[in-house]
Order: C-alpha cells, then sequence, then structure tokens
C-alpha cells in the first residue's frame, strides 16, 4: 500500500504546474459561508461611505439635472453638429456596453467550459454588467433629442400606421440592448435565489428575514429544485452566451453598413466584440483589486483568480492588437484614396492625431506588460493597467466614431468636435450611478456566489476525501 | 428528517434510503451534489422544453411581426429590397428567440420547482437552517407507504444520520 502511494504521489506534476485552490485556507463550509455572507450582514464601513456619498450625488443630482436640461432643450446642448452627428452620446454607449461584456464572458462562457475559479468572481461580474448596460441603454434613449417620442422604435400600433423600419442594424440594436438588459438581470437574479436562502437562514432581525423570505422565495435546497435550477443555468449560461456574440456586434453593424470611410470595414462585429470584452475586463480588475481587499475577500478571490483575469485581458488585447493591424493594413491594401487618407489622418491628422497615437500606446503597447508575471503578481500595477484599459478603450471608441466623421470630402463637410459641459455631466452622472448601484449591491445583496463556490471546493465534493468520501480520490 | 456532515455520506444514505424501498423522500443540500439526479432517478430536466418552447415562439412570432410590419400592414420599399427576406428578419428574431428562451428558463425553473411559496413546513426554522450552510438533510415523508415512526426511526440511526425529528405539518 505505502508503495503504491508514494508511486502515486510522484505522477503528481511538480508544483507550478498544479491546479490552484478555488479558496485559499479554506476551513470548511460553514466557515465559507460566514465568510462570503459576513460583508453583507456586518456594519457599513467607513469607506463604503467614502464612495457611495459622491457617487449617489453624481446618480440623484449631476445626472438627472443633466438629463432634465438636456431634453427639456435638445441635443444642441451637446457639442454635436454637423458633421460630427455622434459624439460622446454614441461613445459612451459603445463603452458602457462594452464594460458589460466581460461580466456575461466570465460567467456564461467560463461556466459552460467549467472553470472552477470563475465561482468567485461570477456574481460580481455579472452586477458589472447589470449595472454598465442599464448606463449603456441611457444613451441611445436620450440621443433621439426627443426623448418622448422613443417609443416609435418599438412595434407600438399607432394612428400614423406606421412600424419601424427593421432593415435599420439601429432597429435591431434596439431589440439587443433591451434584450441584454433583460436577460442579463434574469440571470443574475436566479443565481442569487440560493445565496437568498442562505441570507434569509442566517437572519438575525425581522425585516432582514422577511426581505430575503421574499427574494428567496421559497428556495430548500432540495434535491429536485437543484436538479431543475442547475438545467435552467445552464440552458440560461448558453443564451448569455450568445449575447456575448451578438449584442456588441449589432453595434458593430451600426456603423459598417454605413458608406463612411473609416466605419465601412467587415471587421467591425468582431473588433466591437473583441473590444468590449477587452474593456471590461480592464473594468473586472479595477473592481476586484479594491473590493478584495476592502471586503476581506483575499482567501477566495485569490492572487490565481486575479492572474487568470489578468492573462484573459492579455489574450483579448492581442486580438484587438492584431485587429488593429488588419484595419490599417486594410485600409492601405483596399487601394482607396478615401480609406488610405482617413487612416493616415487617424495617426497624423491635426486635430486628433494624438488620440490615435494613445489609443496604440494604450491599448498596445501597455498590454504587453501583462506578459510579465511579475506585472501580473503585483495588485498596484494591474490596477493602474485596468484603469489604462478603460482610459485606453474610451479613446478608441472617439477616435473611430468622431475620427471618422469629423473630415469628410467635402469642404461642407470638414468641422470640429468638442464635448461640452453637458456630455461631460451626463457621462460622470452615469460613472456615478453605475458607482452607486455597484455599492448598494455590494454591501446588501450577496456578493459572491455562496452555494457555486462550496460546490467547487473539495469539501464539496462528494469523491473527494475532504468531502467524505473514504477510500481516496477517484 | 436526519442530519449529516458531508456530501459523501448524504450521497451513501440516500442510496440507503433508496434501497429500503422508500418513494416519498427528498435530500436538501446547501449545493448540488454530483451524483445525487442517479440515485433519486430523475430524468432529464423539462426546463430545456419550456426554454425551447419559449425561444422558439419567439423566433416564430419575431419573424411574423417583421413580416406583418415591414411587407404586409405598411409594405416599405427599402433600397429595392424584397418586402420580405430572411436576413432582415433574421438578427431580431434571433434576439428575440434568446429573450423568450431566457424567460422560459427562469419560469421553467420556477414552475416546476413550485416556486415562489410563501410557506413551506420545513422552513419554519430550527435545525433545518443549517441546510444552506454545511449540513446535509434527508427527509422521508410521513405519506410514504412505508413510513413507521421506529422503523424508519431506526433506518436513519443506521446510516448514520444525527439529530432525527419529526416534522410536522401544518
Amino acid at each position: 500500500m505505502a508503495d503504491a502511494s508514494t508511486n502515486l504521489k510522484s505522477l503528481l506534476p511538480p508544483v507550478e504546474l498544479r491546479r490552484q485552490p478555488v479558496v485559499e485556507n479554506n476551513q470548511g463550509l460553514g466557515w465559507l459561508t460566514d465568510k462570503l455572507s459576513a460583508f453583507a450582514e456586518g456594519k457599513i464601513p467607513l469607506w463604503w461611505w467614502f464612495f457611495f456619498l459622491p457617487s449617489a450625488f453624481c446618480a440623484t443630482v449631476i445626472l438627472p439635472f443633466c438629463l432634465f436640461y438636456q431634453v427639456t432643450t435638445g441635443v444642441g446642448v451637446w457639442g454635436n453638429n454637423h458633421p460630427v452627428m455622434w459624439g460622446l452620446d454614441i461613445v459612451n454607449f459603445i463603452w458602457w456596453v462594452g464594460v458589460a461584456h466581460a461580466g456575461t464572458l466570465i460567467s456564461a462562457l467560463l461556466f459552460l467550459t467549467r472553470q472552477h475559479w470563475r465561482t468567485t468572481i461570477g456574481r460580481m461580474a455579472e452586477a458589472m454588467t447589470v449595472f454598465s448596460v442599464m448606463m449603456a441603454g441611457l444613451y441611445p434613449a436620450i440621443h433621439v433629442g426627443r426623448a418622448w417620442f422613443d417609443w416609435f422604435m418599438f412595434p407600438v400600433p399607432n394612428s400614423n400606421g406606421l412600424w419601424p423600419q427593421f432593415r435599420s442594424p439601429l432597429m435591431w440594436d434596439v431589440f439587443a440592448v433591451n434584450t441584454y438588459v433583460m436577460v442579463s438581470m434574469l440571470f443574475w437574479f436566479m443565481g442569487m435565489i440560493p445565496d437568498f436562502a442562505v441570507l434569509r437562514d442566517r437572519a438575525t432581525t425581522r425585516v432582514r428575514k422577511a426581505i430575503f423570505s421574499a427574494l428567496a422565495m421559497g428556495w430548500t435546497g432540495s434535491a429536485s429544485q437543484w436538479h431543475h435550477y442547475e438545467k435552467a443555468y445552464v440552458v440560461l449560461c448558453g443564451l448569455c452566451t450568445l449575447l456575448v456574440f451578438t449584442v456588441s456586434s449589432i453595434v458593430g453593424l451600426d456603423f459598417c453598413t454605413a458608406q463612411l470611410a473609416g466605419w465601412h470595414a467587415t471587421i467591425f462585429p468582431l473588433y466591437f466584440v473583441i473590444g468590449a470584452v477587452f474593456c471590461g475586463f480592464g473594468m473586472v480588475l479595477v473592481i476586484l483589486i479594491p473590493l478584495r481587499k476592502w471586503c476581506g475577500l483575499q482567501d477566495i478571490i485569490t492572487m490565481s483568480h486575479i492572474d487568470k483575469v489578468a492573462k484573459l485581458a492579455l489574450v483579448s488585447g492581442l486580438i484587438i492588437d492584431y485587429i488593429y493591424a488588419m484595419e490599417f493594413f486594410i485600409a492601405w491594401y483596399s487601394g482607396d484614396p478615401y480609406e488610405r487618407w482617413v487612416f493616415g489622418h487617424r495617426l497624423f491628422g491635426h486635430t486628433y492625431g494624438v488620440l490615435g497615437w494613445m489609443l496604440i500606446g494604450l491599448n498596445v503597447v501597455m498590454t504587453q506588460f501583462l506578459w510579465l508575471k511579475k506585472v501580473r503578481s503585483s495588485l498596484l500595477a494591474l490596477f493602474i493597467i485596468g484603469v489604462l484599459i478603460n482610459i485606453g478603450m474610451w479613446t478608441e471608441r472617439f477616435v473611430i466614431v468622431v475620427g471618422s466623421l469629423y473630415q469628410d470630402f467635402l469642404p461642407a463637410n470638414w468641422g470640429h468636435y468638442k464635448p461640452t459641459i453637458w456630455d461631460v455631466g451626463i457621462y460622470v452622472g452615469s460613472l456615478g450611478t453605475f458607482a452607486m448601484l455597484y455599492l448598494l449591491f455590494v454591501k446588501f445583496l450577496p456578493m459572491i456566489a455562496i452555494s457555486e463556490v462550496k460546490g467547487a471546493t473539495p469539501q464539496g465534493n462528494p469523491h473527494h476525501p475532504l468531502g467524505g468520501a473514504k477510500g481516496g480520490r477517484h | 428528517m436526519a442530519e449529516f456532515d458531508s456530501p459523501a455520506a448524504i450521497l451513501a444514505a440516500a442510496q440507503q434510503v433508496r434501497d429500503a424501498g422508500y418513494q416519498r423522500w427528498d435530500v436538501f443540500t446547501p449545493f448540488p451534489i454530483h451524483g445525487i439526479d442517479k440515485v433519486m432517478g430523475f430524468k432529464n430536466s423539462l426546463v430545456g422544453w419550456f426554454s425551447l418552447a419559449m425561444g422558439g415562439g419567439a423566433f416564430l412570432s419575431g419573424m411574423g411581426l417583421l413580416w406583418f410590419t415591414n411587407a404586409f400592414d405598411y409594405p416599405l420599399i427599402v433600397g429595392g429590397k424584397p418586402m420580405y427576406s430572411i436576413p432582415m428578419s433574421f438578427v431580431p428574431s434571433y434576439i428575440l428567440m434568446v429573450m423568450g428562451g431566457a424567460i422560459g428558463a427562469l419560469v421553467g425553473m420556477l414552475a416546476l420547482n413550485q416556486l415562489p411559496r410563501l410557506n413551506h413546513p420545513l422552513l419554519k426554522g430550527g435545525r433545518f437552517e443549517l441546510v444552506s450552510r454545511d449540513k446535509f438533510m434527508l427527509v422521508i415523508g410521513a405519506n410514504d407507504t412505508q413510513f413507521s415512526p421506529v422503523e424508519t426511526r431506526k433506518l436513519l440511526e443506521s446510516i448514520g444520520g444525527k439529530h432525527i425529528e419529526i416534522v410536522e405539518e401544518d
């Protein structure tokens, strides 16, 4: 016997190749439950108020004020004017949709590929998706100018006898974004049902008990409930994975169906999907790194998980680099003088050339630092890279939208674009609203999928010695 | 109702309860246990069919909606294209399919689990609250034909159950 076990041990892979545990310093299922629900049950810490109050100010004062002024006055309060009819409204829309995508990718696609480490960060990534799609949805609704006619975009029978024109990808966008909001919320909510039950059973006050009982809807955790739940979860993951690849593709189609040099490229749907995912991974780093420290979750969201997110950011960043190269190559290879001019102008033009180089510097050069293990194990470096990825991707959308519009090929279409205070105000307001919603989520809802993490530990595996199995691993 | 400490213990206990011939019993666990579906004899969940029905229905309604609005009720000529064609109607219908499928999955899951429900005899408190923490419960229904307060308790004790108690339905 002794011989056999030593032989087995020598067959294990070397230390650096072994799979990292999902949870470090794991002391059992009860300990995990306490740890994961501690933040939602404990006192509100000072740092929370420090971030909550300013973001609540943005959400409840700045955003409504700017929206009120913009809707009552008109889109003229923005910097948008001929020839730049799409400005920060669309830039921010694409940016917010992009941020959302990594959340769905982490929670859905990594579930389908059975990556156990996603259990710890999946919920936080989903929340990021839900809130940022909400912010994204705001922009198309207001950029039409007369927001009270938004219902024209839906196929509602009306006295004019008119219907939306479904050949336009802009109409597809209406469907895509609404579906994305709805499905990501459903997915997020369904994932939380068993965890609401955890908080219900732990509740100490009557109010908490009542609220979480209502949210858990009578979940008992019986085998048949889990059976149907798991099936529904797989189905939802599959559908969400479809959305990862559809929503940004349709946003890309909005551009590439236009006959405008700089937009009219078949690579756009893929370009926007990968750009979205890249930007989203940056945001995941920005959110996870401080929260894991402040909420005391270093054992749950381990360095190994952060490392994996950084690697995914690197992979999507490399695809982005390839697409940049292709864009420039095709512009040259097409032989189309207008295309060539636009892409030359992107880097060497007089007005926004700096932004073109900023885009290369941030999205191409800086991403390469993620190759280094040293960078991937430094939280500060990753946080800074996460912020810079977001700035870089925002710049990219600005360069695509404004950079292609502001210099057309007729003198009448030569212009400039400068965002006004109202452009900036709405963006700041949407950032604040996002932060406020996220802080509320972190404080009051189960921010880590408690039941999923438990199921991914050795203690939760009936075929593992720690899960009570006799006779060792099999 | 009997309590167990580990996923392997509840899996073994479930096997023995099944082999003893009980019909109306269930296990309650903090997370899905790998292999329990087989022991309980579950067939493939119907949730997938709910999702397919809703998703397929939404897809067909989407196709119909686009035909009705752009080709039938108010024929709209755009770029000299046919009034109705698959490429123009596929994308919105596909998006509607995703939405329908997702709603179908959630609704199907809730319906098959008979949720939401406001009251459940097991949820009255006591040790059952530990199910969402780190305990694994096995409950044998008193309406099982084989149920007897003495024999069933003996069986649960013999397979290692702790804190065996009888839960009353009110």
